[in-house]
């Protein structure tokens, strides 16, 4: 099966609504606070809806290599940067509401955060893992750091197996929620490990 | 199709309900005794009737004095009707509100059993028409690190507890929420807990003052999704703990098994009393969010009730029974 590319402007156009689609759950958040429309406890809705949609772009992001192997279709790799981009944007929010609201910047709240709740210390290791990335997201870093970017970047693994533990553990009970997203991150994560088995 | 719809009582929205300030006017007036006369005559109209539902216990939970307040903003009837933990009816916050109408509450009976000379099965009526209520208001505070302060109406558990006559070997009390297997409520489809829901409390706790057997929320009949027709509301521990839509009470000689103790135990003891200084493995207990509020605020010994129940657990290292 092969996908063939579009031509130059759909590329771009696709690439601009992408961009749109990306920000329509931060546009969401927006509404509901500009309406007071946040439902009882805002600052959980906030938590929560940005936490989500963080591990959601995280796993889109490494939904597209094997799209490529799939449809042969290296042009989808281009969106792939602003996929992860994203991810780290809505960790971003979820990270700045949880400072803001619930640690309102003591560094002694967020170290025994850290330190003594393991679903935490795991959201923690996924932020840390992801900031290099974001950081190094552009031409330039990947012009300057060659092969070792595309080592870097294999952080991503590690930083979504870290986001989906800190699912699994925040939830109370038996709950399937955090494991679908768990299974899909698995899946995806098989899908490498059967490719890279093969060619070698 | 019906053309005519009364509103249920989880379908109350808060322009149903009394304004909170007109709220404590009210009982000022009921207090009167023109209405209250009145309610009276009209009952010897109708002296065979019975009381199935806790509806038809409305009149006496409207007309209920308050008997205990705290110095803190009440939690508006919205909040407290559509943001509750009642994983029977869903795990998401607004899945009970949702869900409330699954729950059927008419007929209702509890069955009373183990270590007492009065056990049996006693309908609504039973329970509820020889006690006299009053609302208190209380802070709840959930173990999930919110909390809220409620006007609920009912009366102290010790006055229903002692109509069983409990015997020397009652140590303890079990509870049981509704678990229907033929009708399964959505939430007990799924194996997020292991059901029946399963609480209890050590004897003392159970008859201490302030445990409180709830019918009413709001000078209303207590809501589905709030755990009508009955429920428990023990405001030193945390909210888990004040079970809901009681269907069975049993004493017994030793600890029962509680659920949330089942599914956790290094998270969840029996005690579970709320307590600022003993960590949780999941949410700081020293603060808390209060519904309604964006900051944290800090969490109060045994949830700010600590001269009433601290008595009960002296010689106790709360590190231990946690």
């Amino acid at each position: 099966m092969q996908l063939a590319s579009p031509n130059r402007s759909i590329r771009v156009t696709l690439r601009i609504a992408l961009h749109f689609l990306c920000l329509i759950p931060a546009l969401y958040l927006a509404w509901g606070a500009v309406t007071g429309d946040l439902g009882i406890n805002p600052v959980e809705t906030l938590t929560h809806f940005s936490g989500e949609w963080a591990l959601r772009f995280l796993l889109l992001c490494l939904t597209i290599t094997p799209l490529n192997w799939l449809l042969s279709a290296p042009w989808l790799v281009s969106y792939r940067r602003a996929l992860g981009d994203w991810a780290f944007f809505y960790a971003c929010f979820h990270l700045g509401v949880y400072m803001l609201f619930d640690a309102q910047f003591d560094p002694s709240y967020i170290l025994t955060d850290v330190l003594k709740r393991p679903y935490i210390t795991m959201g923690a290791a996924g932020f840390i893992m992801l900031l290099p990335l974001a950081i190094t997201s552009n031409q330039w870093s990947q012009r300057v750091l060659r092969r070792n970017w595309v080592r870097l970047h294999k952080l991503i693994y590690s930083a979504a197996i870290a986001v989906c533990i800190h699912f699994i553990w925040l939830v109370k009970g038996f709950q399937i929620e955090p494991l679908v997203y768990a299974a899909i991150l698995a899946a995806l994560l098989f899908v490498r490990i059967a490719q890279h088995s093969r060619s070698s | 199709m019906t053309l005519i719809r009364t509103k249920k009582r989880h379908h109350l929205s808060e322009a149903d309900v009394t304004d909170e300030k007109l709220f404590h006017q009210r009982r000022a007036f009921m207090k009167t005794g023109v209405s209250a006369a009145s309610m009276a005559a009209m009952a010897s109209y109708f002296p065979t009737l019975t009381r199935a539902s806790i509806d038809d216990f409305a009149d006496r939970i409207a007309a209920a004095e308050t008997t205990r307040t705290v110095d803190e903003e009440l939690n508006s009837f919205e909040e407290i009707t559509q943001y509750n933990n009642f994983y029977e009816l869903g795990v998401d916050k607004s899945d009970p509100y949702r869900n409330a109408h699954l729950l059927e509450t008419d007929p209702w009976s509890v069955e009373v059993s183990g270590e007492c000379n009065k056990p049996g099965n006693f309908s609504i009526d039973d329970l509820l028409a020889p006690h006299n209520f009053e609302e208190r208001i209380y802070r709840l505070r959930c173990v999930e690190a919110w909390s809220m302060v409620i006007p609920w109406t009912g009366f102290s558990f010790s006055k229903l507890l002692q109509r069983f006559e409990p015997n020397s070997n009652a140590k303890y009390v079990a509870f049981e929420t509704l678990y229907d297997r033929s009708n399964l409520l959505p939430g007990q489809r799924t194996r997020v807990l292991q059901w029946p829901y399963r609480e209890g409390l050590r004897m003392d706790e159970a008859m201490h003052p302030l445990t409180m057997l709830v019918t009413g929320l709001y000078g209303r009949p207590l809501p589905n999704q709030n755990g009508a027709p009955i429920r428990l509301a023990i405001p030193w521990k945390y909210g888990f703990k004040s079970i809901k839509s009681i269907v069975k009470i049993r004493f017994t000689q030793t600890e029962p098994e509680t659920s949330w103790n089942l599914s956790q135990p290094r998270e969840y003891g029996f005690y579970s009393n709320v307590n600022p200084n003993v960590n949780h493995p999941r949410w700081s207990q020293a603060s808390e969010r209060r519904i309604g509020e964006f900051f944290r605020r800090d969490t109060l010994m045994f949830n700010g009730y600590e001269e009433e129940v601290a008595s009960l657990y002296t010689d106790m290292d709360l590190t231990r029974y946690y």
